[in-house]
């Protein structure tokens, strides 16, 4: 499976679930931008590592909201306390997607540990995430994003040819905002 | 005034409602209060970017954040804090134990400490150091100049302030 197809399945999914999706910096944005560009999108232009934060903080602040993180095994092994935390907390509106190339895709391929044998499916359980499982095609992921906790979903190295994302950082925030709240305060007007 | 409850009545008063936080023995009182409290969502994370994000994402679904850390802890969220908070304009409350000052029983917290000043106001991040008795409206009034300002502000709180001066 090319990592396109991955997030172009996670995105149908994701608007299917009306989840929130915080996408990992580099050519994953890219790449969600061009297969489906949402409100519901947080794209991220910095920060490695803090997608599954981002997602996480979000998924505790909005208990009634699905949020779906799509990472990848780089930006994962530059913050692997997350799976301790993640697994800490356990939020059941929360998956974790991690898209694993086995390399630092947006920065001209330079192998990961994954490339070396790490499992991140072990890593995530070891961490103590109850949910943790890995995807070998689009079928198996198209199962693991009906479920939470955290899906490795294996996919192969390189890049979609997809132009940079023309959103400044003002209006990507803004958008999701909108869309991130709006849903609270319909449902409170109807609870009203 | 007690300085952790002087802190802990601050963040009520800012209407704080979710904290992330990695330990200082300092904090330790504080961070009890934070998780008995059923106002305020507690998520204790393993680094203080790892807080960063965790605060950034409760922030976009409408919380209102604080990440309680030690200054030791800066380092590690410099980047966090300059790609995330202020490329999108993300407010954030940063209650930091300033270890490394006059009084420091520790050798290695001293290089830290007396750095961690400059390197906030290197990244133009404003802070503060109230005496116990100014805590609690200081720190009220550092969350609304984050939420105004739309960036990260930060409480230095060191070893004489939690001794009671």
């Amino acid at each position: 499976m090319k990592r396109i197809e991955a997030i172009a399945l996670a995105a149908k999914a994701a608007q299917g679930q009306n989840a929130l999706l915080i996408c990992n910096i580099g050519f994953p944005s890219r790449e969600l931008y061009a297969v489906q560009d949402r409100s519901e999108n947080f794209y991220m232009l910095g920060s490695m590592g803090l997608a599954s934060s981002i997602g996480l903080g979000l998924a505790l602040a909005r208990p009634e909201r699905r949020v779906i993180v799509l990472d990848g095994d780089g930006a994962v092994l530059m913050n692997l306390g997350t799976l301790a935390t993640i697994a800490h907390q356990a939020p059941e509106n929360y998956l974790l997607v991690i898209l694993d190339n086995c390399c630092y895709g947006s920065t001209g391929s330079q192998p990961t540990c994954t490339c070396l044998g790490t499992d991140l499916e072990k890593v995530a359980k070891g961490a103590g995430v109850a949910s943790a499982r890995t995807a070998a095609n689009a079928e198996d992921l198209g199962l693991a994003l009906e479920g939470n906790g955290v899906v490795i979903a294996k996919v192969e190295p390189g890049n979609a040819d997809v132009p940079v994302i023309s959103l400044s950082p003002r209006e990507i925030l803004t958008k999701f905002m909108g869309a991130a709240l709006s849903t609270v305060s319909n449902q409170s007007m109807r609870q009203a | 005034m007690d300085p952790t409850l002087a802190v802990f009545r601050g963040l009520k008063r800012a209407g704080i409602d979710f904290a992330a936080s990695v330990p200082c023995v300092n904090l330790q009182q504080l961070l009890t209060m934070v998780s008995d409290d059923s106002g305020i969502i507690h998520v204790p994370v393993t680094r203080e970017e790892e807080g960063v994000g965790v605060c950034a994402g409760a922030w976009m679904g409408g919380r209102r954040p604080v990440l309680l850390m030690q200054n030791s802890g800066l380092g590690n969220s410099i980047n966090a804090l300059a790609s995330l908070d202020f490329l999108y304009k993300i407010p954030l409350l940063m209650i930091i134990s300033h270890r490394g000052c006059e009084g420091e029983p520790i050798v290695g917290q001293v290089p830290m400490g007396r750095l961690t000043p400059g390197l906030l106001e290197a990244m133009q991040i404003s802070h503060f150091s109230p005496a116990p008795v100014q805590a609690e409206e200081t720190v009220a009034w550092a969350w609304s100049l984050a939420a105004a300002e739309r960036k990260p502000v930060a409480v230095l709180l060191d070893l004489q302030f939690w001794r009671g001066r």
